[in-house]
């Protein structure tokens, strides 16, 4: 994706080879949902590169109160309020877009490796070493998402990394899958049995004429995963088991607010806002994408 | 369709296993000596060295594994820390609120995602369709705690319609107590005639029920109206269409019957996510179910309890992909011969 997130458009976008970055972009002009997703979600992480030059008061993001502004409501000088310390909810909410979405990205890339090793490796050769590693994603897959991150973060250690490692440990088997039924359907082909029949080596026939067939359909499914991902997490943060207190995580905040929600609503409700909106944005990408990529595929939910 | 269910039976049954495994795998990820945990902190080392051998810790761990496999397979599933309770007794005390809570989510999910999905599909591209598509992605990005507090927060904080939490008014349990049939409350309250309490039940569940169904209700709509489409494009679609059937027909009596198929493919996906989902929901409206069983656990690390709630959710959700598969092998026998 060459689009920067001002002007999708901006010929300051196009790198060395301008062929391919006009067709690139030709291709988002033809689809603006792509365009207008990824360039949101792009400006979302400009933000939270951006957060200690962009928010007013970035000393409140870690852990730094102001009890004399505690608890009012948005105002010229506080856009989202202050929260019952009196710090700055537009900061903190700025400051939580480097942790969710962080976290949703590594954990996707992580388990899209793992995924993709399994998947192709099963796919490929098939036979006991398929059927081993096919019964292992569906012990994985047998325990719904939340719940199998829920009990891995439960006994990891509190913090940002046992989420990412509860989370990983809990999506791999996804692409596992994903990957192993293409692999499986191109293994049998003409043109693989060439190449065994040349004598390359299996990791090189993996790699340049096995892996490219599953590129589209995993680039669709973790465009979408990764708001998935984040509201798991979120969910996480909120049940105590994700980020620890000060850390401005956007599920934290709203479970921080949680008594307060019917009198002092916007402490929690703008975290929540910035949740949906990232979560929209991945969705809203993902369908784009498989309209445009992969059109006779239905929607895998 | 014997041979197949005794496959898919016999498969099913390797999964719980691994599940069971797995659950073991988590339990011992435990940072610290579970001997030292069980005994306390002042324990000496010699009474740990007893706790040790007490709880089998001693043993090699593929003996302690086939231990482990044993108990749950003979209802022994520990004891929680917190509750000082059997994990199975609390598990299946509470299970029938979750459970309530879940299929009221579902059914509201049926009721209002396939009208809705036959309706972006009828009006393709147009105002409904796009309202539609609009709601299901805004439905299923929202964060569903966010959701449970800002309908808490308006209908029973504001509006005060709506109790704001629990299972039932406490104080009348005493008056109209409730009969054990089913053990669904809903259920027990309706067919015992116990109106009163059959009102209050249905007054809590209403907003977490709501709430658990936005995911439901997104999906199953998108998914009806996906299928639908599909469908519509299909030769023999065409064909009624030119016989002079109306749009309506077409839709309503055709195209909506070949669409059922990726609905019931998906149906024990969509329970599972709402299972895990109403666990979030029970939390914020004090909901006493698995859900607020397996967070309160989980923050004080009371492990049986959270192995517990891990391995009873996920044979719950084998079981339901099992009778998915059924159901839909019965329905359509091309799949029989996967």
């Amino acid at each position: 994706m060459t689009a920067s997130p001002d002007s999708p458009a901006s010929p300051s976008a196009a790198p060395a080879r301008p062929s391919a970055a006009r067709r690139t972009l030709a291709e988002l002009r033809r689809s603006p949902a792509i365009a207008v997703a990824a360039g949101l979600l792009l400006l979302i992480a400009l933000v939270a590169l951006l957060a200690p030059w962009l928010a007013p008061h970035p000393e409140h993001a870690s852990g730094a109160t102001d009890t004399g502004q505690a608890l009012r409501p948005p105002s010229a000088a506080h856009w989202f309020g202050t929260d019952e310390l009196g710090r700055d909810v537009f900061s903190r909410v700025l400051y939580g877009a480097r942790f969710g979405p962080t976290i949703a990205l590594v954990v996707v890339v992580v388990s899209l490796l793992v995924g993709t090793v399994v998947g192709l490796v099963a796919g490929y050769f098939g036979g006991w070493i398929d059927e081993i590693l096919m019964r292992v994603t569906d012990v994985f897959l047998a325990v719904p998402a939340l719940l199998l991150a829920l009990a891995l973060a439960a006994v990891l250690p509190r913090g940002l990394v046992g989420v990412t490692i509860a989370l990983a440990v809990t999506w791999w088997p996804w692409y596992a899958r994903l990957v192993r039924s293409e692999a499986a359907s191109v293994a049998g082909r003409r043109h693989i049995e060439a190449c065994r029949a040349l004598g390359l080596p299996h990791w090189r026939i993996l790699l340049r004429h096995v892996l490219p067939g599953s590129v589209t359909p995993l680039l669709v499914q973790a465009s979408t995963d990764i708001g998935g991902v984040i509201l798991v997490a979120s969910g996480l943060s909120f049940l105590g088991l994700g980020a620890q207190s000060p850390t401005p995580d956007w599920g934290l905040m709203v479970q921080q607010s949680q008594n307060r929600f019917m009198t002092e609503w916007w402490i929690g409700t703008f975290p929540g806002l910035a949740i949906m909106l990232v979560a929209a944005l991945c969705y809203v990408l993902g369908d784009a994408l498989r309209d445009r990529l992969d059109p006779r595929r239905t929607p895998r939910l | 369709m014997i041979a197949y269910t005794a496959r898919r039976l016999g498969l099913s049954a390797l999964v719980a296993l691994g599940v069971v495994v797995l659950t073991f795998v988590i339990a011992r990820l435990v940072p610290g000596d579970p001997a030292a945990g069980w005994a306390g902190p002042r324990a000496s080392p010699e009474e740990r060295a007893r706790v040790r051998e007490e709880l089998g810790l001693d043993r090699p761990t593929h003996e302690q594994i086939i231990d482990y496999v044993g108990g749950v397979l003979r209802g022994d599933w520990g004891i929680s820390v917190r509750t000082h309770r059997p994990v199975l007794d609390d598990l299946l005390s509470l299970l029938p609120n979750t459970l309530q809570l879940v299929l009221a989510g579902l059914l509201i999910g049926l009721l209002v995602g396939v009208p809705a999905g036959l309706l972006a599909a009828r009006w393709h591209n147009r105002l409904p369709d796009v309202l539609v598509r609009s709601a299901a992605i805004v439905g299923a990005s929202m964060p569903v705690f966010w959701l449970a507090l800002l309908l808490q927060t308006f209908f029973a904080g504001q509006l005060r319609l709506l109790p704001v939490a629990g299972s039932w008014d406490a104080d009348m349990l005493a008056q109209y107590p409730l009969a054990k049939v089913t053990g669904l409350p809903l259920v027990d309250a309706l067919v015992t005639g116990n109106w009163p309490m059959l009102a209050s039940v249905f007054d809590h569940l209403l907003l977490p029920a709501l709430v658990v169904s936005a995911y439901p209700v997104a999906v199953i709509a998108r998914l009806v109206r996906a299928s639908v489409l599909d469908t519509l494009g299909e030769t023999h679609i065409q064909m009624v269409r030119s016989l002079g059937f109306a749009e309506r027909a077409v839709l309503g009596r055709f195209a909506v019957r070949l669409s059922w198929n990726p609905v019931l493919q998906l149906c024990a996906l969509i329970f599972g996510y709402s299972l895990v989902n109403s666990f979030l929901v029970e939390a914020v409206f004090n909901y006493p179910g698995l859900g607020r069983y397996a967070a309160n656990s989980a923050t004080v690390l009371d492990v049986p309890a959270i192995v517990g709630v891990t391995l009873l959710v996920a044979l719950l959700y084998i079981a339901a992909n099992l009778i998915v598969d059924l159901v839909h092998a019965a329905l359509d026998p091309r799949i029989r011969l996967r």
